[in-house]
Order: C-alpha cells, then sequence, then structure tokens
C-alpha cells in the first residue's frame, strides 16, 4: 500500500496544499475558496467559531466529504480523496471529532480496525502487544484492552481514537478537537505527542477552542470565518488579533464582556474609595 | 496467586493496571461469569436453561421425547433450518435482516425437484443451479440496499411474497414432485449415518482443538510478557467439553448415531465461526453491525460487507432448502412456508445473537436451532395440532426477544454495549 505513494517530503516541504477548496450542502456553502497549506515538520493550527467549517475541511481531507470544488495536492501529487480508506492509505490519519469508534468492539480491534495483521488468522497476540506499546507511548491509562470501547471513560475513548490514528505511520495527520475529554496530564501527553510527531516529519493539523493549547504547539494558526480564510496568525499574535480574526469584529462579545469585567472592576473600586 | 514466578519481578504488560480485577483462579472465574451474566452478557446461558426446561417438560408429557432414536430425528430437523439459521446470523450481526429465507428455501427445494427430476439435469447441477440462484438474490437485495438505501426489512419482505411466487410458478399445476428414495440426496437426508468411531472419534476434536491452541496462545502471550489463561481452567474446559460430547455421542449411537447432514451443519457452523472471530471479514462485520460509520472511517469497504452478508444469507437458505427437500423426499408447494422464517430468526436470536447488531456468534445458531427444534419435536409428539404449535412457537420467539432487548438494555447501563 505504500507503493502508490510519492516519497516522503523532506522537512519543510509542502505536505498538504489545498486551492480553493469549496463544499455546499445543498443551499449552504459550508467552506468557500480555502487555501491552506502544511509543511513536514509543521503543525498547523485552524480555529474558528462554532460553524465556521473546520470539522468539514478535515472531513473533506479525511476523504468522508467530497470537495465540490478545488484542488488537493498531498506531497507535491494532486489527488483526489473519494474514501476513508483511500486517504488512509495514502497517509492522511484524522482522530474525529466523534472519534467513530466501535462500541461493541474491544481497544484492540478498534485500533486495528481495517488494518488487522493477517487478515486470514488474526494475529490476536502480535495486535495486543502492539496495542500496549502505543497506549503505553501515550501515557494512556487504559484498564484493558480487551474490555469493549462501551466501557471506556469520555477521555480513555479519546486516547484511543489518537493511538489509532498513529498506527498506520501516516505523513499527515489531522486531531479534531484531540484534548477536548482530556484530564491535565493526558492533555499534556497529546500535546508533547503533536510535537515529537512533529520533529518526525509529518504535518499536523490540530482543531482546538482552547487558545492555550494551539498556542503551545502550533507554528502557524489558520483562523476560519463563515467558511473562508480569514488570516493566518503565528503564536505569539495577541489574543485580541486573535478573537477578532475568529469573530470578525474587533468589537465582539469577547471583547465587550472583557470591558464589562474591567469596567466593573473599577466600579466597585471607586465604590471602595 | 501467581503461576509464573518472573510476573513478580516485571509487571505483565495487561497485568499493570491495579485498577482491574483479574479472574485467575477458578472461583474467581465463576465469580467473572455471574457478573457477565448480572450486566447482561447472557451468552449461551438463555440455551442452557431452555434445554433443561423443554427435557424436563416433554420427557414428563412423553418419555419418548428423550429416546435416542428420537433425538437423532431431531438431529436431523435440526440440520434444514439450522443451516437457514446460520445465514441469519450472518444478516443480525450487521443489524440488518432477511425475512425471505423461508421463501428462498422453498424456491431452492423447487429447483432441485424441477431441475433434476422433470428436466433430467444431474443432481450436481440442480443443487449448483440452487446456490447460485441463492447468491444472486441475496446480491439483489444487497444492491437495493447498498445503491437505492432499501431497508432490508423491506426488500426482504417483498422477496418473501416474490420467491415464494416464483416457487408455486416453476413447481406448475402439481404443485409437489417426489424426489427418488434410492438416490444420494435422499439417503443423505434421511438415511445416512456416521459409522460409530468416527464420532467417537471426532467428539474429541473440540477438546484437542481447545487445548492446542490454548497451549500455543499460552506460549505466545508469556513470550510477549502478557498474561495466560492459567492451565487448570484450560484442562478444567477441555476435559468438560469431551465428556459432554462423548457423551451424547454414546447416547445418540444407542440409537441409529449421528446423521452425516447434521455433521455438514456443524462444520459450517464451525467454519462460519472461524470466519467471524478469526478473520478480517469477521471483525469488519461486527464493526459495521456496531457503528456503520465508524467502520466506513476506519477504510472497511461497507458496501462490500453488507453485499456479502446478503449472499451468504441467501445461499445457506437455499442451501437449507436443498437439505430439507432431501429430507422430506419431495419438492413441493409447501416447502419453506408456514414456520421456517421465524424459526430460522428464532433460533439465531434464542442462541445469542443480538437483533440489534454488532453481537452474535455461529453456535448461536447450532444452539438455538437445537432448542426451536426441540420444542417443535415434543409438540409433535404431544400430537398437538399446528395451530397450537405455532402459538408455542411464537410466544418462545417473543420471550426469546424480550430476553434480548432486557440483556441488551442492561449491557448499557453497566457500559458493555
Amino acid at each position: 500500500m505504500t507503493a502508490t505513494l510519492p516519497n516522503i517530503p523532506a522537512k519543510g516541504e509542502s505536505v498538504l496544499r489545498l486551492s480553493g477548496i469549496s463544499k455546499n450542502f445543498g443551499a449552504v456553502s459550508a467552506l468557500t475558496d480555502i487555501d491552506l497549506d502544511v509543511k513536514a515538520g509543521e503543525v498547523v493550527a485552524l480555529v474558528g467559531d462554532n460553524g465556521a467549517g473546520k470539522s468539514t475541511l478535515v472531513k473533506v481531507l479525511a476523504g468522508v466529504h467530497q470537495a465540490s470544488s478545488g484542488t488537493i495536492e498531498f506531497c507535491g501529487q494532486q489527488v483526489t480523496l473519494d474514501s476513508p480508506a483511500k486517504a488512509l492509505d495514502m497517509g492522511i490519519a484524522t482522530v474525529f471529532q466523534d472519534l467513530a469508534l466501535c462500541e461493541n468492539l474491544d481497544v484492540v480491534a478498534n485500533l486495528f480496525l481495517g488494518h488487522e495483521m493477517s487478515p486470514w488468522a488474526l494475529d490476536e497476540v502480535a495486535m495486543e502487544v502492539r496495542a500496549w506499546t502505543l497506549l503505553r507511548e501515550l501515557a494512556a491509562r487504559i484498564p484493558s484492552v480487551r474490555e469493549p470501547i462501551a466501557s471506556l471513560s469520555g477521555g480513555q475513548r479519546q486516547t484511543v481514537a489518537i493511538a489509532r490514528s498513529l498506527l498506520l505511520n501516516p505523513r499527515l495527520i489531522m486531531l479534531d478537537e484531540p484534548t477536548a475529554a482530556l484530564g491535565v496530564a493526558q492533555t499534556a501527553e497529546v500535546l508533547n505527542l503533536i510535537e515529537r510527531v512533529r520533529d518526525r516529519g509529518l504535518g499536523v493539523i490540530i482543531i482546538s477552542h482552547n487558545m492555550e493549547d494551539v498556542r503551545a504547539v502550533a507554528d502557524r494558526i489558520v483562523v476560519l470565518r463563515l467558511g473562508k480564510n480569514n488570516g493566518v496568525f503565528t503564536p505569539d499574535s495577541s489574543n485580541q488579533e486573535l478573537v477578532s480574526a475568529i469573530t470578525g469584529a474587533t468589537d465582539n462579545s469577547v471583547s465587550r464582556r472583557a470591558d464589562r469585567k474591567a469596567s466593573h472592576v473599577q466600579g466597585n473600586l471607586g465604590g471602595a474609595a | 496467586m501467581s503461576q509464573n514466578p518472573s510476573s513478580n519481578t516485571q509487571p505483565k504488560l495487561d497485568r499493570s493496571d491495579e485498577r482491574v480485577r483479574h479472574d485467575d483462579s477458578l472461583a474467581a472465574m465463576a465469580k467473572g461469569f455471574f457478573d457477565r451474566v448480572r450486566s447482561g452478557d447472557l451468552g449461551m446461558l438463555p440455551v442452557a436453561v431452555g434445554l433443561v426446561v423443554i427435557s424436563v417438560v416433554f420427557s414428563a408429557l412423553n418419555p419418548v421425547f428423550l429416546a435416542p432414536n428420537n433425538l437423532v430425528n431431531l438431529l436431523f430437523d435440526c440440520a434444514t433450518v439450522g443451516v437457514i439459521s446460520l445465514g441469519i446470523v450472518c444478516v443480525l450481526v450487521l443489524g440488518e435482516i432477511d425475512l425471505s429465507v423461508g421463501s428462498m428455501s422453498g424456491l431452492a427445494s423447487a429447483m432441485v425437484g424441477v431441475l433434476w427430476v422433470n428436466q433430467g439435469w444431474p443432481i450436481v447441477g440442480a443443487i449448483l443451479a440452487a446456490l447460485v440462484v441463492g447468491a444472486g438474490v441475496g446480491l439483489l437485495y444487497a444492491t437495493l440496499y447498498n445503491r437505492l438505501g432499501m431497508p432490508s426489512f423491506v426488500a426482504t419482505l417483498a422477496g418473501l411474497l416474490a420467491l415464494l411466487g416464483l416457487q408455486l410458478y416453476i413447481l406448475g399445476p402439481t404443485g409437489s414432485i417426489n424426489l427418488p428414495y434410492a438416490s444420494s440426496l435422499v439417503r443423505f437426508g434421511q438415511i445416512l449415518i456416521m459409522p460409530d468411531w468416527l464420532s467417537y472419534t471426532l467428539a474429541l476434536v473440540p477438546g484437542l482443538v481447545m487445548i492446542g491452541r490454548g497451549l500455543r496462545a499460552r506460549t505466545q502471550r508469556l513470550a510477549a510478557n502478557l498474561s495466560a489463561q492459567p492451565m487448570q481452567a484450560l484442562i478444567l474446559k477441555a476435559v468438560v467439553l469431551t465428556v459432554a460430547l462423548e457423551a451424547a455421542v454414546f447416547y445418540l449411537n444407542l440409537g441409529r448415531g449421528i446423521p452425516w447432514m447434521f455433521a455438514l451443519f456443524v462444520a459450517l457452523a464451525v467454519l462460519l465461526n472461524y470466519g467471524l472471530t478469526r478473520t478480517k471479514w469477521g471483525r469488519s462485520m461486527f464493526a459495521v453491525g456496531g457503528n456503520k460509520e465508524a467502520a466506513r472511517r476506519s477504510g472497511i469497504n461497507v458496501r462490500r460487507i453488507y453485499m456479502s452478508a446478503f449472499m451468504l444469507c441467501s445461499t445457506l437458505a437455499a442451501l437449507g432448502g436443498i437439505l430439507s427437500a432431501s429430507r422430506l423426499a419431495s419438492s413441493s408447494q409447501q416447502a419453506g412456508t408456514g414456520d421456517v422464517n421465524l424459526n430460522a430468526i428464532a433460533a439465531a436470536v434464542i442462541g445469542g445473537t443480538s437483533l440489534f447488531g454488532g453481537r452474535g456468534s455461529a453456535y448461536s445458531a447450532l444452539l438455538g436451532i437445537i432448542v426451536i427444534q426441540a420444542i417443535s419435536n415434543g409438540l409433535t409428539l404431544l400430537n398437538l395440532s399446528s395451530s397450537l404449535r405455532y402459538m408455542i412457537t411464537g410466544g418462545v420467539l417473543a420471550i426469546a426477544v424480550i430476553v434480548d432487548s432486557l440483556a441488551r438494555r442492561s449491557r448499557v447501563s453497566h457500559g458493555r454495549a
């Protein structure tokens, strides 16, 4: 399955280049003319408000949805991503927001789903060992890999989903809200992991609402707003700048709230004086 | 309770989490079993309870019920609908259903009669033609489902009527074709019995395979620093299984012995069980049954999985129809009608395959059909009319589905899906 792949791009070369990607759901255009560039060894954060099109873009790249127009270049070759299997085989791994795990199967089965070792006589021992090694790397606290996913907590499920994306040695890994359900230690582990993956020369796209996490790992921050590109920022841009790009105005609910807080505090101080 | 000294120094990969209780000793294993049952993971328990109740009730009403030769007849009858039920397991695992298996089996039996007896085809050709038509019908259902999104419930309900019509059409006005008694097909369905020595030998195989595979898995797991099942449990299970099988074979050999037709059914069940539990195809079946979209996003070709299940189901239904023609030595308008459909579905559900998809096993058809046929056989011995038999079988199916639904609810609340 690696035979059809172009060469692994060197660090700094483009892994993924999107130009003019649009996606319509009936009359709604979820994405309009999106351009995005991800280089090998780079973490790109995709931020935006709810409904900005982040998850839709990820699903287009994962082969779940097909773009209405636009071109996708992967490792220097123009590609069409018409099925999840194709995207996976090319080396695009995704951690979906809804995790996409099968609750009736155990952890090992979920990790290897669709890519089992020795398809005609499943090698359960080898798969279990690989599963434990992978989960160890993620410092995961999974009590047993032979329990169905249904018995795991939200955070444990998220760890399983992340572990699964790493299993196939992808070129590009996309994480849609990877830390949403995670505790403090696990969040740190996932951020460490993202850095390790980046250092191995993979491209990483991360979606998050948590600006702290985004700033901590991202090399570039791409803002989407209402399905369109709305600026590219560096991690040291101010919160003000990011928020105004995300909401599309300098006068927005976040800034108004901050102002109100400030004046409230001042008012209190005035009253005390 | 450590069996292996090395486990004290270096924790096993899967034993490093102190929150998990590990049921290693026999007592702990028994406790684990009761915990599973209480959380709704019933496994084969309903079958065991059902069989005990049925044996007690029917043998009290008519002692012939437990006579060896009656049980041999029971096994002959099990094989026909049981093979159909194996196919039902495949579609139920996906959370779909095929309501036309009865009509499909009737059509297959009619095809064998018409092509072989009336048209003079060689018997193998007639059987193959019936199986190919079965596969074709399954392909049609899968295409309707995959391309048009037609619910399998509706597609196969339409198929139930259409296939029955086709069966009546090809049988023509006479409506019934007798198959020659001396033919190998009819002998297979009525007379052919395994030699005693062979049945005793084959009854040893499951236990030996269990020990062989258990030992291999044990060495591999210990080598890979994983925990392994304790030896005593493995040997105990194998011994209990072997003793039970040998006792059953001994008892049946007091009568005519084990029918070859039942052996064919068991072989198909073992094959399907291997496919479902030990291959990538089986893993994909359970994945699609559990969460179709997740399976698709893992790169599984979901359409092909549906196609394989529907085709397997219809082909096995056709095979079941051929076996029932050989059992009855005739192809008639009645073949595949009446309770065949529901018996096949009920057998799978009673055996523990969920109607809600994602859970099941090939052996559920094997055990479930024994329960269903035991009821049907017992009622026949009591000379009850078919009206009463239908009502009682209907009630049993309802109870099986209620048990399945309650168990599922309990599993959800215990986090076992």
